[in-house]
């Protein structure tokens, strides 16, 4: 076994844990996210553009904090941290289901940072001086494959030409750029294309999930120079593959902390609901599957520490690991969520009560990137490539 | 190799522990071998199991944190490096493992400066086999229940009763045993002996027949059984106290004075694996099947999940209370081999008809006999059941039922 025994959790990364921590809980507990998000259902659901809540000012205040770079390589002006750092810090931001473009920021930043064209170096330099990016990788049809894209580019001098949609492009309309992949001549390439570039086109989602917002991103005739080009034609799949385990460990990561809430939240209410003279935690039927939340968490939780340390110190295994995170904190994200509402009885069913919340943002996160199933095929893949 | 974070010494251990494991791996025996300790049946088995350990003892690989004055290795945090090249060697299990996990750390952490010097070396050294006598006919989950008497005369004690599933009794010269001495109190109306069993007056151990048809644990009757007072483990009454000690051991949360050996979570998947390859399904490999390969990648999770719990209950930074993860561990490893079992009989279709002894059975017959046996890991050591109500009371906080 190459990996340190403490999954190199190591002081700094205790000390970015316990401050984001402190920080959220402080400036984004239930509270806040309540009064931000949940309101009004019908400004949520039936605005004729879905609103796009979040916290400008709080999301200025991560930027000072920093942890917009903590994934940038430090040539580049970031702090270059571990990724077990950053899993712990995905975790926090899962734990208050915090609405920011801070996630996608860190899958682009992951991505960016496996390219070499001159385009990755100035798009890092951008997240460094504050602006959130977003990945505009996926298809119409929702592929997670990385050689699937919506968009189309066309050689134009030493730049190109993008033509097409990226579909279920996450908080597009709090994104400064996006990491846009198209298919050019000589295979997959990466660009990175100004979000009020000329040409480019958001179309709002409606969505279920109220921590984020989703968006087609339409790209008509928009004109990319050579200095945006983050991964020249063929080499853009790759880079994404090599970011995949990182992304998957990030999203992993912050399902595990929304997970915990989930089961913290419904424990409590198993403590103080009481029905036929007892809390309801005392029924078996209500204990149990409170314990196996539990036990779904850690298993997740335990693997995306393996799956963060791989990626910092093993990264042959990062893929296998990371795979197997997202798996388990997908099901776990289904399972817990599934539970916190039914257990929560008439009022877990509705609006006033924060599980639905929660709930939600889960629910999004199962399926992103590939919920459990599709992991599970890819590992079988994988574990075939071992094998011959 | 070192594992990183090894302090010198573990690593010199470690580099000692693998050699000699590396040179001394005995042959597979020419008999078959049970699937763990508790089946253990035949004499040949015990034998070749009992001087397996005896070796491996005086290798230094057992007993290796307990001080030199009971036989023990004297070492500081040694066993887990022990147990971890144990399970890698692909040697076999230890024998007295209820000895080993269970009497002796209870036995290191109550016992008397006599009773320490006389039982441990020779549990340690497999020269002295142990048993478990807490279960009775009326007592299992609610173990407090027990009512097998213990009445004082003197400078003895005279034990009644009847003792149920108690493994290894066939074999065993010592018995780790809760009795009731007092009516008034269920919790504190119990006492905790050590009670020699073999060719005892009174005592008779009878086979019970498990579920697979082989044999193992037994009932164990008592009948005026004379034990000293000098046998007594703690003070009269506090019997409760002693096995709470000896259940948080069994129960895989805290560590004995050796394991390891046996096949371990690998072996078993990669078993799966290849039976899979070989199996047909709708004139495939079953292995081509996705529902088939869905079911085993996520059995491969959850037994990776289960090993970095483990890790992961080491680094106190990343648990948020210090049982939460320790008092998992005997749901998730029993519940794991019952699905690793219950899906290779799956895979094997119409062949998992076939038993021990059919020569046309894959892999032996192997997995309907761990699928069955596999029960006696998810009742056995508290049921899962009832874990799962101390996880939720002790961990989480929530109403104790009843
Ligand atoms: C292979 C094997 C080896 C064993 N070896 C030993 C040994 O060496 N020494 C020894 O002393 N004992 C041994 N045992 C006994 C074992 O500890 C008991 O079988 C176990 O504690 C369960 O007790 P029981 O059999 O009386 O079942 P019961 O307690 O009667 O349980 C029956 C069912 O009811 C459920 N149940 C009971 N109470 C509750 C509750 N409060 N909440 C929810 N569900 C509940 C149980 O989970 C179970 O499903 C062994 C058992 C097996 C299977």
């Amino acid at each position: 076994m190459a990996q340190p025994k403490n999954f190199g959790f190591d002081e700094e990364a205790q000390m970015v844990r316990d401050s984001a921590r402190k920080f959220l809980r402080d400036n984004a507990g239930i509270e806040s996210l309540r009064k931000l998000v949940a309101v009004d259902h019908v400004e949520a659901y039936e605005s004729t553009t879905q609103p796009n809540y979040y916290d400008e000012k709080l999301w200025q205040q991560i930027v000072e904090l920093g942890w917009t770079t903590l994934a940038v390589p430090e040539q580049i002006g970031g702090a270059g941290m571990s990724m077990v750092t950053l899993a712990a810090l995905a975790e926090e931001v899962g734990s208050v289901a915090l609405p920011s473009p801070l996630t996608s920021t860190l899958l682009a930043t992951t991505v960016l940072r496996e390219a070499d064209g001159p385009g990755a170096k100035t798009a890092l330099e951008a997240i460094v001086s504050g602006g959130p990016a977003t990945l505009a990788i996926t298809d119409e049809s929702g592929s997670w494959d990385a050689a699937d894209s919506g968009v189309a580019a066309k050689a134009q001098g030493s730049g190109a030409t993008l033509n097409g949609t990226a579909y279920f492009v996450q908080d597009a309309r709090k994104a400064a750029s996006f990491v846009v992949s198209a298919t050019a001549d000589g295979g997959t390439a990466l660009y990175v294309v100004a979000a009020d570039a000329p040409g480019v086109t958001i179309l709002p989602d409606r969505i279920v999930d109220l921590t984020r917002d989703q968006a087609r991103v339409v790209f008509q005739d928009v004109e990319v120079a050579a200095g945006a080009v983050v991964a020249a034609a063929g080499k853009g799949e790759a880079a994404i593959s090599r970011a995949t385990p990182a992304m998957l460990t990030i999203v992993a990561a912050d399902i595990c902390g929304a997970a915990e809430w989930q089961l913290q939240t419904t424990n409590e209410y198993a403590q103080i609901r009481t029905q036929f003279d007892h809390p309801i935690g005392f029924f078996q039927a209500v204990k149990h599957p409170i314990v196996n939340m539990m036990i779904d968490i850690d298993r997740a939780r335990s693997l995306v520490y393996t799956a963060a340390c791989a990626i910092d110190t093993e990264p042959e295994r990062a893929q296998w690991y990371a795979r197997m995170a997202k798996s388990a904190a997908s099901d776990a994200a289904a399972f817990c969520s599934g539970r916190s509402v039914q257990l929560h009885g008439g009022i877990g069913f509705t609006w006033e009560c924060d599980v639905h919340i929660y709930f939600k943002r889960q629910k999004h996160n199962q399926m992103y990137l590939g919920d459990g199933s599709y992991q599970r095929a890819r590992l079988a893949e994988l574990a075939d490539q071992a094998a011959a | 190799m070192a594992e990183r974070k090894d302090t010198p010494e573990q690593a010199e251990f470690r580099e000692h522990c693998r050699s000699w494991l590396a040179e001394n791996k005995p042959a597979p025996p020419s008999f078959r071998l049970p699937i763990s300790a508790i089946e253990v049946m035949t004499e040949e088995q015990r034998d070749y199991l009992a001087s397996w350990q005896n070796k491996v003892y005086k290798a230094g690989l057992i007993g290796c944190d307990y001080p030199s004055e009971y036989g023990g290795g004297g070492h500081t945090n040694f066993q887990a490096v022990a147990n971890q090249e144990l399970q890698r060697a692909g040697v076999p299990y230890l024998l007295n493992i209820i000895g080993l996990n269970m009497a002796a750390p209870t036995i290191l952490q109550h016992g008397t400066e006599e009773q320490k010097k006389r039982m441990l070396p020779p549990l340690l050294s497999c020269d002295e086999i142990w048993c478990q006598g807490f279960s009775e006919p009326g007592a299992g989950s609610d173990l407090a229940n027990v009512q097998a008497p213990a009445v004082r005369d003197g400078d003895n004690w005279i034990i009644n009763g009847h003792k149920v599933w108690t493994s290894l009794a066939h074999f065993a010269t010592w018995m780790i045993m809760i009795c009731r001495t007092s009516s008034d109190h269920k919790y504190n109306g119990l006492t905790y002996y050590i009670v020699p069993i073999a060719d005892t007056l009174g005592v008779t151990v009878r086979p019970l027949i498990k579920i697979t048809g082989e044999t193992g644990f037994n009932e164990v009757l008592f009948e005026d059984v004379v034990v000293p007072d000098t046998l007594r483990l703690d003070e009269v009454g506090k019997g409760w106290t002693v096995a709470m000690t000896t259940l948080t051991y069994e129960r895989g949360a805290a560590e004995g004075a050796g394991s390891g050996g046996g096949k371990g979570m690998d072996e078993r998947l990669d078993e799966l694996i290849a039976l899979a390859k070989r199996m047909k399904r709708n004139g495939k490999p079953a292995w081509q099947d996705a529902t088939v390969r869905d079911k085993i990648m996520q059995l491969s999770i959850r037994g990776e999940g289960l090993r970095q719990l483990g890790r992961r209950a080491r680094v106190a930074a990343l648990c948020d209370h210090p049982m939460r993860l320790p008092l998992q561990t005997k749901v998730l490893i029993s519940e794991w081999l019952q699905d690793v079992a219950a899906c290779a009989v799956e895979v094997e279709g119409a062949y998992a008809s076939l038993y021990k002894g059919d020569e046309r059975a894959p892999d032996g017959g192997d997995w309907p006999l761990a699928y069955m046996n596999s029960y006696g890991f998810t009742i056995a050591a508290g049921t899962n059941e009832v874990q799962r109500n101390i996880l939720g009371e002790r961990v989480l906080g929530m109403a104790k039922s009843k």
